[in-house]
């Protein structure tokens, strides 16, 4: 029994170590609070992913993401397949040799494949003379270069994985039967390996589109959706970043669900096969296409939710909260007011790391909710008051009192 | 058409170690011919050999009277049928069957036409559609035969086909086998660890041991006149017996032994066995025969006595604690010996034979 208990809170402790962040970061792309926060929750909204469709850099970033990403399948892929099968068909002694040789991409930092790539094509422009306006000096061109080198041996130990499983008398066969050696490795091999294609393929685009540390030096002059992603946090983030995250999880769920529908179908061949129904309603189309028709359903109904109304009764509070506060003497002594008593009423006690409170306060809407009675120690108290005055009742030791106020 | 395979001094070396140790032999077009040996011999390097898989170190292979040297698998007029099958699993029966014609580019049409006719050969018919892990594992087999004849190879090699199956259906496949074979007229050439399978479907039986061809025979010599001390404890069941020539084989082809449990007998030996030289003699159970008036009698106490259906099998110890084994035909009525009874056994001097000592013989 309390083996059971213990067995459960542990299972209860690491899902929420797991998936926590992710929860409360979905939660944050629906809030209208101007820093991804979900305490004190303001109005629900959608207005987040309206604003992260009219980033123009992040969607030219995305969309070059992907063009390098396709670039870097493209590459990588065959690149690894080949590597597999060479180390699948070389003695013991020199495969160990040359599985390190292949591997150590994936060992050197990523910092170091990115300069270092950078640095060799400048050179080799260098030489020949090349102007900036060439490959040499190109983002694309030098960032599809840069994470082949390692990709492509990700891409390899997919491909040895399956190969591992190849039975080598199976060539041998085909060439008995009269194929050449390109026949039986078109019509053999191949299919055998194709399965690793397509995940090699799903594996390199990934690794790709989530790669900084490479892409942040070969990019040169261009930008990728990380590299957009973090000068955004570097200059200051909004929710719209929580919903990116949405939207990505969101196809991955629906990636995820429909490969999962296409593994239990072939599981359950043979019992659905005599079913009809179950047989159509098994194929990973259906379920492909359900999981479309939700997820246009809810953008659908996202882009009917209206939440001016509500965002305009926050701003009248905070308004009026602030009317209070300057009409009422600077508080001097400590004692009385500091941690708590909520002044106002109801709302959550921000906890005193509450990064929302970073926020910058810059257009007053947005700025820390009044409700939040901060702690002396809240960072928040950091906030520049830009227009307004920053409604956290001061402590002699709240740094808040350094924030430039406009009073 | 047929053809000859010739192997001319033909020995396989990996590093150090000798697979195949001077094969020297040529088999006749059109015959059933099987090499027969332990695990590890080199059966399967041999058969390598000829499809291709494997050039020899040194020494030629002739197919036909052509030296092979150089000419790939799929340029030879051979058809291997694996030791593992190598049935190609992401294709149906009928693929797996047509795919030598697949790759000579034969149309879909005439290659179904001709994957039917197979399977009608192998008396699979209408199955060509299944998934090839959905047949059994006799019907693998004879799907692998099939793809093989497709080819329509002038010799077909297998390598040990049989040794998945269970006793029943590996006797049924034998007698299938040898019917294919004298259906299509092809030059079988056969690798087994099995004596039973080597001696009842083959025209003639090379016996190897160690990568050594120990003989060349047809199943009756192998069995009656074996050439080594391995061949004669390999092949059936043999008594062996240490001894020392005491009068050298005359012009009946018999020599005088005496032999360690100290009687002395009168047996087959090759006349370059002289005086005094140490022997193994082989006498096979069924030869020697408890009373009887043959010449040659040993003594022995009875230990056991083992039924076995048809056969009845009387194991023995002589005075010197060598082990004896003796088979009768079960006649059912007679109870035979009681334990622990002295017996007396008989054996004739063209049913035993004098070899020269190897170490290969097992003891027993
Ligand atoms: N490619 C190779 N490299 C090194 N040694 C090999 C190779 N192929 C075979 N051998 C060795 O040669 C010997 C003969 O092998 P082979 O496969 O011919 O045996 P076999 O008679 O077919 O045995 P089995 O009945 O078990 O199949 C074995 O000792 C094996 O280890
Ligand atoms: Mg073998």
């Amino acid at each position: 029994m309390r083996g059971r208990l213990l067995t459960g809170g542990y299972l209860l402790l690491f899902f929420a170590y797991l998936f926590g962040p992710l929860v409360i970061m979905i939660g944050t792309a629906f809030n209208s609070a101007g820093f991804p926060r979900l305490s004190p929750w303001e109005c629900f909204t959608t207005n987040w992913f309206g604003r992260l469709l009219a980033d123009d850099r992040l969607l030219t970033g995305l969309g070059n993401s992907l063009l390098i990403g396709l670039g870097v399948v493209i590459v990588s892929t065959p690149i690894g397949l080949a590597a597999a099968l060479m180390l699948s068909q070389v003695g013991a002694k020199l495969r160990a040799t040359l599985y390190t040789i292949f591997i150590a991409p994936i060992l050197v930092p990523g910092v170091v494949i990115g300069l270092s790539t950078l640095i060799f094509w400048d050179r080799v422009g260098g030489a020949l003379d090349a102007g900036y306006d060439t490959l040499f000096y190109d983002g694309f061109f030098l960032t599809i270069l840069g994470q082949v080198t390692f990709i492509s041996a990700y891409s390899m130990l997919v491909f040895l994985s399956r190969l591992q499983r190849f039975d080598p008398t199976l060539t041998e066969a085909a060439l008995d039967m009269g194929a050449t050696p390109t026949q039986a490795f078109v019509k053999i091999l191949l299919p055998f390996v194709a399965p690793a294609i397509g995940s090699a393929a799903v594996l390199a685009f990934l690794a790709s589109m989530e790669n900084y540390n490479t892409t942040v030096f070969t990019v040169v002059s261009e930008s990728t959706f990380t590299t957009v992603l973090a000068s955004k946090v570097r200059y200051g983030i909004d929710p719209s970043i929580s919903a990116i995250a949405v939207i990505i999880v969101g196809l991955t769920l629906m990636a995820a669900l429909t490969y999962e529908a296409a593994q239990q179908r072939t599981a359950l061949a043979g019992r659905i096969a005599g079913n009809p129904v179950l047989r159509r309603l098994m194929h990973p189309a259906p379920v492909g296409l359900l999981l479309v028709v939700l997820a246009g359903v809810a953008v659908w109904g996202g882009s009917r939710v209206d939440s001016s109304a509500c965002e305009a009764q926050v701003l009248e509070e905070k308004r009026a909260l602030q009317e209070q506060y300057r009409t009422a003497p600077t508080p001097s002594s400590p004692a009385p007011d500091t941690p708590a008593a909520p002044r106002d009423g109801g709302a959550a006690p921000a906890s005193p790391f509450s990064p929302g409170n970073l926020a910058p306060g810059g257009d007053g809407g947005e700025a820390p909710s009044p409700a939040a009675p901060a702690s002396p120690f809240a960072p928040g108290n950091l906030a520049p008051g830009g227009g307004e005055e920053s409604e956290a009742p001061a402590s002699p030791f709240a740094p808040g009192n350094l924030a430039p106020g406009s009073d | 058409m047929t053809k000859e395979v010739g192997l001319s001094h033909v020995t396989v070396e990996f590093g150090d170690y000798t697979a195949v140790d001077d094969a020297h032999l040529t088999i006749a077009g059109g015959e059933f011919f099987s090499f027969l040996g332990p695990s590890g011999c080199g059966k399967t390097t041999i058969l390598r050999c000829i499809s291709g898989f494997q050039e020899p170190s040194y020494g030629k292979l002739l197919i036909g009277g052509r030296d092979m040297r150089g000419i790939g698998p799929n340029k030879r007029p051979t058809a291997l049928i694996f030791q593992n099958l190598a049935l190609f699993p992401l294709m149906s029966v009928a693929e797996n069957i047509a795919f030598p014609l697949e790759v000579r580019g034969v149309g879909k049409k005439e290659r179904r036409r001709r994957a039917d006719e197979l399977l009608e050969l192998i008396a699979l018919p209408g199955q060509g559609d299944k998934r090839v892990d959905a047949l059994s594992g006799g019907q693998k087999q004879r799907v692998a035969i099939a793809r093989a004849l497709a080819v329509e190879p002038d010799i077909l090699l297998l390598d040990e086909p049989l040794s998945a199956l269970d006793l029943k259906l590996r006797q049924h496949m034998r007698t299938e086998l040898r019917a294919i074979q004298k259906q299509v007229g092809l030059t079988f050439i056969y690798i087994t660890h099995d004596q039973g399978e080597a001696l009842t479907m083959s025209d003639r039986v090379a016996v190897m041991s160690r990568g050594k061809i120990q003989q060349v025979a047809d199943p009756a010599t192998v069995y009656n006149a074996p050439a080594t001390g391995f061949v004669a404890s390999f092949v059936g069941e043999n008594n062996m017996f240490e001894g020392r020539i005491a009068a050298p084989a005359g012009p009946d082809g018999t020599a005088e032994v005496d032999l360690g449990l100290g009687a002395r007998v009168r047996v087959q030996a090759a006349p370059g066995l002289g005086a005094g030289e140490a022997v193994q003699v082989f006498v096979r159970p069924e030869a020697l025969e408890p009373g009887g008036t043959a010449p040659n009698r040993l003594t022995a106490r009875l230990e056991k006595v083992e039924f076995e259906g048809a056969m009845r099998h009387l194991l023995l110890r002589a005075a010197d604690g060598t082990a004896l084994r003796v088979s009768q035909v079960n006649t059912g009525g007679d109870a035979g010996p009681g334990p622990d009874a002295p017996v007396e056994l008989g054996f004739a001097p063209a049913q035993a034979i004098a070899l020269p000592p190897s170490e290969l013989a097992r003891a027993g």
